[in-house]
């Protein structure tokens, strides 16, 4: 390998890759097209939040965290949850699951850059972003856990980008990979996986002051949730790249994360268990915010909707994962990925953040409701993150196909 | 490819795509203008206040003068009393006697400088249920003629603890607690992030929603770098036991506003003050004190 000729090729792969990302079929430019305009309007939203300043949220001195930080919450999960492709692929040998790893790899990636935004539309001044970066500004390491979530996020996205891009541009190059460059890296990312998000539980875990949130089991439940919101995304996002691309995804790694899920919804419905009961029949300080959260306090249940759907929805999902028709029926498995999604999104995001400021440390009752500037950014968001993974999807799958290679290129202009 | 259309017409299509795109976010982006205004280079430059030289600081005091003549219309003075050596405040307050008027939020209110519209103060009296400390059997919604029968008052403000939750959260160390034992803000250096809010047990933090609203006969015009002086929007801000008149020997606004005179504020440090006395000599209570966060104010009780 002379360094010239990555000089050569280097720029070319990244050239490929750029075009690639931007043709396609006219559903391809309808979807994006919806996908720009989602975040456009977020974009807008979040103009004005800085301009009028955080009024236009729903959040106060009582509930000083809401929308914004509920779907952060849901992201890193679904970053994290989607090392479960990695673990069978790499430590099993699952040669399937090795085929398709890198979707999940690419979904970390996406679901990461979500997350870093939502932080971003979080803060009441972004501008002085440069006061968090570590050497420049002040870094409160290693006491804050803040700063510990911006290194294990930041780290985790240049793994990713790392393994994608090397695996990548070796098979455009119709080279075979050097283990060295990235199979420490794939392992690392396993770790690193499992540490953004109890480093994100720890954010509120440890805080004594919210006893809502200050349990040990607060890491354990973000990971069991984890490993059901990644693998219910990539299954349904593998059938998508079956039927929309000529990519071949074969059915068992839709059949080892499908296993993944019927563990890992049970877990996380036993520990949601433990911890209603521990609060419910202790009773006391601990006890209100569950109860406010699940019946609603002095009259006031904003929540009570939120959380019975997502206990619904995950007891559905549970349920459907079990039937021996699910088995057969991908619509079924579908179903219940979707109903897994949206009740873990409830249940770590809504139903998490907001108790934890309701009742208040001086037990003062005060609801939130998110405003439609909130919804606007979130939507926005997600939408960004949809861009960012059809794109991503778009340049990496023809180079695993190989019809986007170097030796192909050369023959078009030839 | 039969479904593609052709080369050419796709280049088109794409480069109509791309500018009808740029100028839809330029609208989107439209409302940053208005934001940007009021931010200069300098403001986005300056150091945090632990790195900045004594003329450096100098500056920084003249511009925020200059900056709240300009948006406020109020000329005032912003210095940078420094904790005094041997001294460390407390604070204690005797609920024999409170009666719950408020007085001293509303005093806090005005001192420091807080937003008219919202009628903020770092100070928050609960009305409690006689017979119990349960804060759950509290309320700070109360509007009826005070002391009710059957009920004391509980005021609640920065704890200024010596084990303080919300110093050690803060990414970017924007927050410290100083020798004197208070808890400061940098408002030039805090990035809004609300974490502090969310750390403090005692409801203590608040954070600027918007950019504060005050008329400027109302503005009180002596000022503190890290206390009372206008705070801009999108940071947080806190009690900090008046330090911009403790330090020069004067009692915080709240203390001087009390028509019971509850209000015991001293050196914890000189034997022969009050605040001595008191913790010596009454049954003290420290709120939470299960949580570790050693308060340096006090409640306390006749006989
Ligand atoms: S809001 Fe400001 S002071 Fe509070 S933790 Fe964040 S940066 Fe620090």
């Amino acid at each position: 390998m002379n360094a010239t000729s990555h000089v050569v090729t280097y720029p070319r792969f990244l050239w490929q890759a750029v075009t690639r990302a931007f043709e396609g079929r006219p559903l391809f430019y309808a979807w994006m097209t919806f996908l720009t305009a989602v975040a456009l309007v977020g974009a807008n939203a979040w103009a004005h939040q800085l301009a009028q300043g955080m009024q236009l949220t729903a959040m106060t001195d009582h509930v000083s965290w809401g929308l914004y930080i509920a779907n952060f919450t849901f992201g890193v999960g679904l970053a994290a949850g989607a090392v479960m492709m990695v673990i069978p692929a790499y430590l099993y040998d699952d040669h399937e699951m090795h085929d398709v790893v890198l979707v999940g790899e690419l979904l970390a990636v996406a679901a990461i850059v979500v997350c870093i935004l939502f932080i971003v539309v979080d803060m009441g001044r972004p501008d002085r972003f440069w006061h968090i970066i570590p050497g420049i500004g002040r870094f409160n390491w290693p006491i804050s856990m803040l700063t510990w979530d911006v290194l294990v996020l930041n780290g985790y996205l240049v793994l990713n980008l790392h393994i994608c891009g090397y695996l990548l541009y070796m098979k455009f190059l119709d080279r075979k990979p050097d283990k060295r460059w990235y199979i420490p890296f794939v392992f690392l990312s396993i770790f690193w996986a499992i540490s953004i998000h109890s480093v994100t539980a720890f954010l509120y875990g440890g805080l004594g002051g919210r006893p809502f949130w200050n349990s040990a089991l607060l890491a354990p439940r973000f990971i069991a949730t984890a490993f059901i919101t990644g693998p219910a995304f990539v299954i349904l996002l593998l059938q998508l790249v079956r039927r929309f691309t000529s990519f071949h995804v074969g059915d068992g790694p839709i059949r080892t994360l499908t296993s993944v899920m019927r563990v890992t919804v049970l877990l996380n419905l036993f520990m949601l268990g433990s911890e209603l009961f521990t609060a419910l029949y202790t009773g006391g300080a601990h006890s209100t915010a569950v109860k406010y959260l699940f019946f609603g306090s002095h009259g006031q249940n904003a929540l009570v909707p939120w959380i019975w759907t997502a206990v619904a929805f995950n007891l559905t999902s549970a349920l459907l994962l079990h039937l021996p028709a699910t088995r057969r029926s991908l619509g079924l498995l579908d179903l219940a990925c979707l109903l897994s999604i949206v009740g873990v999104w409830i249940e770590k995001g809504m139903g998490l953040i907001i108790p934890g400021f309701v009742p208040s440390t001086l037990h003062e009752i005060v609801e939130y409701v998110p405003t439609m500037t909130e919804w606007k950014i979130t939507a926005g968001i997600w939408a960004g993150g949809f861009l960012v993974l059809t794109i991503a999807l778009k340049i990496a799958l023809p180079v695993l196909t190989g019809e986007a290679s170097l030796a192909n290129e050369k023959r078009g202009e030839g | 490819m039969s479904d593609q259309p052709d080369p050419k017409r796709r280049v088109s299509l794409q480069i109509l795509g791309a500018t009808l795109g740029a100028s839809a976010f330029a609208y989107a982006m439209e409302p940053l203008r208005a934001w940007s205004k009021d931010l200069t280079m300098e403001q986005f430059l300056q150091k945090h206040y632990k790195e900045m030289s004594k003329d450096e600081l100098a500056k920084v005091l003249q511009r925020v003068e200059r900056d709240t003549k300009e948006s406020y219309g109020a000329t005032v003075t912003v210095k940078d009393p420094k904790p005094l050596p041997g001294v460390e405040f407390g604070y204690a307050l005797n609920l024999s006697v409170c009666i719950g008027c408020r007085k001293c939020a509303e005093a806090c209110h005005v001192e420091n400088n807080h937003d008219r519209r919202t009628n903020n103060s770092y100070i928050r009296v609960l009305e409690m249920d006689q017979g119990t400390f349960d804060l759950e059997r509290g309320t700070a919604q109360y509007a009826h003629a005070v002391p009710a029968p059957g009920k004391y008052y509980l005021p609640v403000q920065c704890h200024q603890c010596d084990n303080a939750p919300c110093v050690k959260v803060c990414p970017v160390q924007a927050t410290w607690k100083e020798s004197d034992g208070i808890v400061v803000v940098d408002y030039d250096w805090c990035i809004g992030c609300r974490y502090c809010e969310a750390a403090c047990p005692y409801h203590a933090r608040r954070f600027n929603w918007t950019k504060p609203e005050i008329p400027a006969e109302q503005i009180t015009t002596e000022q503190g770098y890290l206390s009372n002086r206008i705070r801009p929007q999108g940071v947080v801000e806190k009690c900090t036991f008046c330090l911009h008149r403790t330090r020069e020997g004067r009692q915080p606004a709240c203390l001087e506003a009390c028509p019971t005179g509850a209000r015991v504020f001293g050196n914890l440090l000189d034997p022969a003050s009050e605040i001595r006395w008191v913790l010596e000599n009454k049954r003290v209570y420290v709120l939470k004190e299960e949580l570790g966060t050693r308060p340096r104010f006090f409640y306390f009780f006749d006989e």
